[in-house]
């Protein structure tokens, strides 16, 4: 938008009238679009200033300026990392007179124009200011150095190159760094265990780090140490420090000027931190190992008006955030070697628990084949009393659909598990098939009719069943012809009329606004205040327009971390969080003993939630299916009808009803 | 296996066409008394393949003299009820084999479980 000033401004005026207003009504559609933003035509107190934002670079003190020449500005919010900011004037005329005045107005900010567009909202919602709390096992603690120590330490490490070969030092890309102890390696991002650096860490830290002992933030002192420079402007890519390199607790000394650092949750949470010169910042569990961290290089921080030099979360208060000018800033980081494999709760972004050779996602059916023999068919026998032991109750819905079935019916479950729907409707004789030798031994032992086959080669006649249920099995194919073909023999089962539900894991665990079972399971709720900006993010659609993006376009924000490799690998997922892709590795943590009861109430795949347990992890394969996906693959079936489509607990689900005659290949051979 | 599951049960190997009913190779049967359900039993006549509950049976030796052919008004004749309700319900094959009857390929039953698996060349 900012683009807007052309060569014939001057000349015909209407035009730029006409040229404003579509700006205007697009900046206004915009926001309804990307920020659910909805603004009125009638004149009110409340205007929202698009491209005013501090995410545009535009500093509140600017902006409060030029609103002032509209009327008495009640109040200002400027949200952090929008391009958009609300002012509240004292009265609908102040209101009017402002739109009239500076709508199309042109900021200079630093070097760049801003043009400003103004519409009226209703009001302005103040719980649109996303307060994230900090993320768990992170804290700041504010001058944790005095300015005497933190002058000392800054003269302690010496910046001159090449003087020693007791530590290292390299100039990067955006940083130098200087390392102490243990170089660390920037192409593997780990370091060399068996090499310490001779030098060890510098005697001036000594104190500083005795008192993080004393206090208890640490348990052992820390044999490596990380020196970054940042100049103003640069920054360092979002990243989790390696985990087989480094232990829990990860200790970061701010001197010389204060950033704000960026915390990422892998669901989108994002949470800005201001560390304020001399604090130390303290990384333990799930914000050392789950978390990004990272700089966004610019200029300039978002930060608290009334910061005198305070740390913590800076979204909490829109009323009061501004820019400020980033000085020279060096972090001292100190962390523990890691001398085992990292067993930590979070497995996708773990390097110890990376299975040997994650497979690709299959294209032929022989690599499919080998694929679900080794991550899924054994896996269930290796977890098989263990799994049984974690699903006893039946599912709401599916119980329905099996109590609504007429008595006398025929039921087939393919992918039967331990047998829990087998027994819920005494009024209908039910059979039993899985995969899985194991479980069909439960089935067995609980007094119910099962047998081991494939869900794609069921070994029943055609058109003998009245209703067949698949529930939580299809998603563990791992191409789409796999997973269409085993509808389509769940359909050979039915008998015209007959009816069949299927049920797999959603890629979308939160559904209407609600989180799935699954994600509410998860032991810690870091980011519950922020779901209303998860829903966002989410429904953003893929395609944006040019000027839309440059409107809804996050300035503060750096994409993807630099240290992901993309190869075709199925992806480890972490547990109860939300689904990152739809091939993926979901993690077993096996228990040896049967008393496990944590996950039982529901969810196709609800691994244990103790994930700190010593036991083997096993991966399972699984597709989890996008909206409409599963009803799609259905339809493509012949002889067939959807009844209904929905979901449930974070599944997709359909209803399927057989609707044409059997061939003769269906009749009885 | 009961022989209600065996009803439904047929050979799914590759090309055959008369894969139905499976022979059974019992080495270990067992009876299990069930309580008597005359219009569970009744409901289920219609949609069993009767020829083929009968062969199950004799290869079982456990007909108890059921006629090879459905006979009518079945659903009043409670003696008859009873035995079919014997061979569908109570009668249990713990170990010994299912066979193809085409291809002769055979399938173990092991504790009850009839392991139905294929290998992939089948």
């Amino acid at each position: 938008m900012e683009s807007s000033m052309d060569s014939t401004r001057a000349v015909r005026r209407t035009k730029e009238e006409k040229k404003l207003l579509r700006r205007q009504i697009k900046a206004s559609h915009t926001l309804l679009k990307h920020e659910g933003i909805s603004t009125v035509s009638h004149p009110t107190k409340h205007l929202v200033v698009s491209n005013g934002g501090l995410g545009n670079g535009v500093s509140r003190e600017t902006l409060l300026e030029v609103l002032k020449e509209g009327g008495t500005v009640e109040s200002l919010l400027t949200p952090p990392a929008k391009p958009y900011a609300f002012v509240t004037y004292l009265s609908t005329e102040a209101g009017q007179n402002a739109y009239t005045l500076l709508n199309g107005r042109v900021l200079q900010c630093h070097d760049q124009s801003v043009t400003l567009y103004f519409s009226y909202v209703e009001k302005v919602d103040s719980d649109r200011s996303v307060s994230c709390a900090l993320p768990p096992g992170l804290s700041v603690l504010e001058d944790f150095v005095s300015p005497e120590e933190e002058l000392q330490l800054l003269q302690a490490v010496d910046w001159t190159p090449d003087t020693d070969d007791v530590t290292v030092q390299k100039a990067l890309k955006h940083r130098r760094v200087k390392h102490y102890g243990y170089e660390f390696r920037y192409d593997n991002n780990n370091v060399d265990k068996d090499k310490p650096l001779p030098g060890g860490l510098p005697a001036e830290c000594d104190a500083l780090l005795r008192r993080c002992l004393a206090d208890g933030h640490i348990s052992v002192l820390p044999d490596q140490l990380t020196v970054n420079q940042y100049q103003s402007g640069q920054g360092i890519p979002p990243h989790v420090d390696t985990h087989s390199a480094f232990e829990d607790t990860i200790l970061s000394l701010s001197l010389g000027a204060k950033t704000v650092m960026d915390f990422k949750h892998p669901d989108g949470c994002s949470v800005a931190v201001v560390l304020p010169e001399r604090s130390l910042l303290v990384m333990k569990g799930e914000s050392r190992y789950l978390w990004t961290h990272g700089i966004t290089p610019r200029k300039f921080d978002v930060v608290p008006v009334s910061e005198a030099g305070g740390s913590g979360v800076m979204t909490s208060d829109v009323s009061n955030l501004t820019l400020s000018r980033r000085g020279t800033r060096t972090s001292l980081t100190f962390r523990i070697i890691r001398h085992t494999p990292c067993n930590c709760a979070y497995p996708s972004v773990c390097d110890s628990q990376q299975p040997p050779s994650p497979p690709t996602v299959p294209v032929a059916e022989g690599d499919a084949c080998r694929l679900e023999a080794r991550y899924v068919h054994q896996v269930y026998e290796e977890i098989s009393s263990h799994f049984s032991s974690t699903r006893h109750s039946p599912w709401p819905q599916v119980r329905d659909f099996l109590l609504s079935l007429a008595p006398g019916s025929i039921l087939a479950d393919i992918g039967c598990g331990n047998g829990k729907y087998l027994g819920i409707n005494p009024e209908v004789t039910s059979v039993g098939s899985d995969r899985s030798a194991n479980l069909v031994q439960i089935c067995i032992e609980r007094g119910y009719e099962a047998f081991v086959s494939d869900a794609l080669s069921v070994p029943l006649r055609s058109g003998s069943c009245d209703a067949c249920i698949s529930i939580a099995v299809i998603h563990h194919f791992s191409t789409q012809e796999r997973r269409q073909a085993a509808v389509r023999e769940l359909v050979r089962l039915l008998k015209v009329g007959g009816r069949a539900l299927i049920y797999v894991w959603a890629m979308e665990q939160e559904y209407n606004n609600k989180k799935s079972k699954y994600l509410k399971e998860r032991t810690t709720v870091a980011c519950t205040e922020s779901s209303e900006e998860l829903k966002t993010e989410e429904n953003k659609p893929n395609q944006q327009e040019e000027d839309d993006r440059k409107m809804s376009s996050d300035v503060t924000c750096t994409e993807d971390s630099s240290g992901n490799v993309t190869q075709p690998r199925i992806q480890v997922h972490t547990n109860r969080t939300a689904f990152l892709s739809q091939d993926l590795l979901v993690p077993w943590h096996l228990k040896g003993s049967v008393d496990q009861n944590k996950g039982a109430a529901s969810g196709s795949a609800n691994g244990p939630l103790d994930n700190t347990s010593q036991g083997p992890v096993l991966h399972r394969y699984y597709h989890v299916f996008q909206q409409g996906e599963l009803e799609d693959m259905c339809c493509g079936v012949t002889v067939v009808k959807v009844l209904r489509s929905y979901h449930d607990q974070g599944n997709w689900c359909v209803e399927l009803e057989k609707t044409l005659g059997n061939s003769l290949k269906n009749a009885v051979a | 296996m009961k022989l209600l599951t065996h009803n439904m049960l047929t050979s799914h190997v590759k090309g055959v066409t008369k894969g139905y009913p499976l022979i059974i190779k019992a080495t270990e049967v067992k009876v299990n008394e069930l309580e008597f359900n005359p219009q569970f039993v009744s409901r289920m006549i219609p949609k069993l393949e009767w020829s083929a509950l009968i062969q199950a049976a004799e290869w079982l030796e456990q007909s108890q003299d059921l006629p090879s052919a459905l006979i009518p008004n079945y659903e009043n004749d409670e003696e008859f009820l009873r035995k079919v309700h014997r061979i569908l319900l109570e009668v249990e094959v713990i170990e010994g084999c299912l066979q193809c009857p085409e291809s002769g390929r055979e399938f173990p039953i092991s504790k009850g479980v009839p392991n139905m698996l294929l290998n992939e060349d089948e």
